[in-house]
């Protein structure tokens, strides 16, 4: 989501690892937004709560990362949303690691909002950017090394021996002499001791967790319908639990006129019908009767003023609007293109896409007096807690925000102006009882907070010889940042750079190459999505490098390469790429490869897709994706958040488009908004590249590559190149 | 009064006899392990048996259920089958955000108790309606595998894992 996060990643690492860490460094990094007494953890063993450091103060949170229990339980309180990527393991595997604990009794706890838990990367609480490993690489490794010291100070206490000549192994002190003492029974001893001043991490080498393949902490409770999502808060927990669903404005931007409730409040079950920002809420006792209701409500729009826009229109403007340049992102000089031995010329469209998270946006909120409490699954904890207060005229710490599971989120449940917390709040506010308001699917769809369309033009030439000799890059969109509390922190000189990333920073060296923005002012919400600006402009790029390969005679791998000579990384994932896949082998008739690499987050992911095409229809039999994402914390999880942002991906180079006619969105659920399935996913390989002195982003970088891997292939295949996104598969009938 | 059970559990209801039974299990009966999707049986999410069969619950009003027998995902690991179908999807990895999987492992459960050995295309039938927006379908295709081979296994002798690529 915010991009750039590699570099202050890669600022923050390079003094770490393996040395030593003076703690004054760590509190300065680690909890430089929180002041106070915070130490990154705290102790609570048994029933005794205190601060680990030597003059407890009034202790507010009491599990700020790590508990150890009298019984040697290990609990890691875990600062991020899980919504899949598996933070829930990989945290607590950095926290382990450096503890020494038996890692079968390891548990992960999601923590609540709080500035303890904030983001070491963005001073506040957040997931997103692919940052939650990178973010918590250093702070949870300190965490655990700090109370294998204190645990081991301890036991050389007790035994009155030298704790250098103490060692842990498995969640056990063991003493010179063979002493042994468990960690839960030196908790209580080891939590009256001051904080050590000096922290030594291990070295990469003496890794013996971190690296290792790790089954998920999660698996058993998603597989018997204990795990606990927002949308599973039920009266059990909050007392006269509410559900509420919202009548919204159909075009965005409309206001309720009138509304006619003569028919809800009949409805058995129905108690409430409260009127919103943008819409009319029913609430009722249960879910059925809340959309019973709502089904029998109408409302009249005030459309006055609101634009109400038409796909169809918006596409020829915006192809229109690419032919001129815009405001320079990246300054060049393309004169040149002008006596191009060789010029190719493309355009290219992306829609607006919906998140789809398979869990629909909910939000439960409990109100009483001064006190407000939320359960939610949220990215963004620290924004939504703000926008729930001011809702309530509260300060932010009379709200209390639970942090449930997410079934998905994709960026959907990180909205810097906190939509649905903000309707929840009010609707909770108003009706004066504890309410869950659930989105459908229809709603969700219908939405808003997309991917923005784009349109990309992009002008290269070839030299004589074959090479690049300029490139004229022109993107048209909506601005994801404009408009929100973000802006003024990621839009610099009228050039939002999630607009552009991907371009402007291509590893590619290409010389004269010019990048200009036209940022349309819409009224359709965006926001980003899983992969950011990175979602169409590694499209661009790539298509057009296969297309520039293809005009000037060479093979699109031994193409790319030429580019890459001062990008090791980036050409390495190339030539493994190529070398897994076996680029350049012979095919079975009617089949073809298309290669595409793009760096995001940090990292770098080469794909090889295999494909046929049957009828018009795409098959995609294979991807052979290889990934370097630094050092490889979990190659478990790794794999499989490639395999699943190539799913992401491919849904939507095949399917996804939201399109608007006048005004309202054309697509309500997953038979015309569809996902793709289990018959239709292809083979994956995933190879990871060793190495690296510190972990870089993983839950993104995967989907970029897809779409322009399948188009190249499908190019190789039948020389017709898909340029739109999702793929007008029409276009490949014979 | 519309009565069936649930879980094994014999009840009767005055709900509205149009509640879908999703609702009816995750407000009135508080499981909430059945999953809320799309409404409209397009994506398996709330996927429970009925007499044995996979359904929609989201699609299925209770007013159908007279007599019937229903078993949820809270339930599932009591039989064998959904038992085998639990610890593969462990050894597998597969779950995710895991809020599809509620539903992917009943589709599975329901598969394997008919066919014991399924194939590629028998799984792309049977679990080709049970989206998964991370994406874990090779690891779910995978699971179904090893679960098959658990179950035939036979008894007394360690159980062969199916090592079956992505």
């Amino acid at each position: 989501m915010i991009s750039k996060k590699s570099e202050a990643h890669d600022s923050n690492s390079s003094n770490i690892d393996g040395g030593q860490i003076n703690r004054r460094e760590f509190l300065k990094t680690s909890a430089a937004t929180t002041g106070g007494l915070i130490i990154g953890f705290n102790f609570v063993a048994g029933n005794k709560i205190a601060s680990a450091q030597d003059a407890p103060k009034p202790n507010t949170s009491p599990n700020a990362f790590l508990r150890i229990a009298r019984d040697g339980a290990v609990t890691v309180q875990v600062k991020h949303l899980e919504f899949g990527q598996g933070v829930m393991t990989s945290l607590p595997m950095l926290v382990a690691e450096e503890l020494g604990c038996d890692w079968t009794k390891v548990r992960a706890e999601l923590a609540p909002a709080s500035p303890l838990y904030a983001n070491t990367l963005f001073g506040m609480q957040a997931t997103g950017g692919s940052s939650s490993v990178v973010n918590s690489w250093e702070q949870m490794r300190m965490v655990g090394a700090t109370a294998r010291m204190m645990l081991v100070s301890a036991a050389s206490n007790k035994w009155k021996v030298d704790a250098g000549k103490c060692r842990v192994e498995n969640g056990v002190v063991i003493g010179p002499a063979g002493q042994r003492a468990n960690f839960g029974d030196l908790a209580d001893a080891a939590n009256k001791l001051p904080v050590p001043t000096k922290i030594v991490l291990k070295e990469a080498k003496d890794f013996k967790l971190i690296g290792k393949p790790t089954k998920r902490l999660d698996s058993a409770s998603k597989g018997n319908g204990s795990a606990k999502f927002g949308l599973d808060v039920t009266a059990k927990q909050v007392p006269n639990l509410h559900i509420a669903l919202v009548k919204r404005s159909p075009v965005f931007g409309g206001k309720v006129k009138s509304f006619n409730a003569d028919k809800v409040n009949g409805i058995p079950g129905v108690t409430h019908v409260v009127q919103t920002a943008n819409g009319v809420a029913v609430v009722a006792k249960s879910f059925w009767a809340a959309k019973t209701g709502r089904d029998a409500l109408t409302v009249e729009w005030n459309f006055d003023g609101v634009a109400k826009p038409n796909t169809a229109e918006m596409r020829t403007a915006y192809l229109e609007t690419a032919k001129k340049p815009g405001l320079v992102a990246k300054a060049g000089n393309v004169e040149s293109l002008k006596t191009a031995a060789k010029t190719v010329t493309a355009e290219f469209e992306m829609p607006y896409l919906a998140h789809a998270p398979m869990e629909p946006l909910n939000c439960t909120v409990s109100v009483t007096g001064e006190s407000c409490e939320i359960w939610a699954g949220t990215q963004f904890q620290t924004v939504d807690q703000g926008a729930a207060a001011q809702v309530l005229g509260f300060k932010p710490e009379q709200v209390k925000i639970n942090t449930m599971l997410a079934g998905g989120g994709f960026g959907r449940r990180a909205n810097p102006v906190s939509d649905y917390f903000r309707e929840a709040v009010d609707i909770a506010k108003q009706a004066k009882v504890p309410v869950k308001t659930i989105w459908t699917r229809e709603d969700d769809i219908r939405g808003g907070f997309y991917r923005p369309m784009m349109a990309h033009r992009v002008v290269a030439g070839l030299d004589s010889a074959g090479k690049i000799s300029a490139w004229d890059h022109t993107v048209v969109g909506q601005s994801i940042m404009a408009g929100t509390p973000f802006e003024p922190m990621m839009v610099k000189g009228g050039v939002d750079n999630t607009s552009v990333e991907g371009v402007v920073d291509t590893p590619y060296d290409i010389p004269n190459m010019q990048t200009t923005l036209h940022t349309i002012k819409g009224t359709v919400p965006v926001l980003w999505w899983r992969s950011v600006g990175h979602t169409h402009t590694a499209f661009a790029m790539e298509s057009m490098m296969d297309d520039l390969a293809k005009a000037a005679g060479q093979d699109p791998v031994q193409f790319r390469r030429a580019y890459l000579a001062k990008q090791p990384r980036m050409l390495n994932v190339l030539n493994t790429v190529a070398e897994k896949a076996n680029w350049g082998a012979t095919l079975p008739k009617g089949r073809a490869l298309g290669v595409a690499v793009h760096e995001s987050f940090g990292s770098i992911c080469g794909q090889v897709a295999e494909v046929s095409v049957e009828g018009g229809k795409i098959k995609v039999h294979r991807v052979v994706a290889v990934i370097d994402c630094g050092l490889a914390v979990n190659p478990l999880t790794i794999a499989a958040q490639v395999e699943g942002a190539i799913a992401f991906g491919l849904t939507a180079a095949r399917y996804g488009k939201v399109t608007f006619k006048d005004g309202q969105v054309e697509q309500s659920n997953f038979h015309d908004y569809p996902i793709l399935r289990l018959n239709e996913m292809p083979k994956v390989e995933v190879h990871i590249i060793p190495g690296g002195a510190s972990p870089t982003g993983v839950g993104e970088p995967g989907t970029p590559p897809i779409a322009p891997a399948v188009a190249n292939a499908v190019f190789a295949l039948t020389g017709k190149r898909l340029r739109s996104l999702p793929f007008n598969e029409d276009e490949l009938k014979a | 009064m519309i009565r069936f059970t649930v879980n094994g559990e014999r009840l009767e209801t005055n709900v509205s006899p149009d509640t879908p039974l999703l609702w009816f299990l995750r407000d009135n009966l508080s499981l909430t392990g059945t999953k809320f999707g799309c409404g409209i049986a397009l994506c398996g999410a709330c996927t429970v048996h009925v007499d044995g069969e996979a359904v929609r619950a989201c699609a299925t009003p209770v007013s159908s259920l007279n007599g019937k027998r229903v078993t949820t995902i809270e339930e599932i690991g009591k039989t064998p089958v959904g038992k085998s179908v639990q610890a593969a999807w462990i050894a597998e990895d597969v779950v995710q955000c895991g809020y599809c999987q509620s539903g992917q492992i009943m589709s599975a459960t329901a598969l394997l108790a008919k066919i014991k050995t399924p194939s590629d295309s028998d799984i792309d039938a049977a679990m080709s309606g049970n989206i998964c927006r991370c994406g874990t379908y090779n690891r779910v295709r995978a699971a179904i595998k090893t679960a098959s081979v658990a179950n035939v296994a036979p008894v007394g002798k360690p159980k062969a894992t199916a090592k079956v690529k992505a």
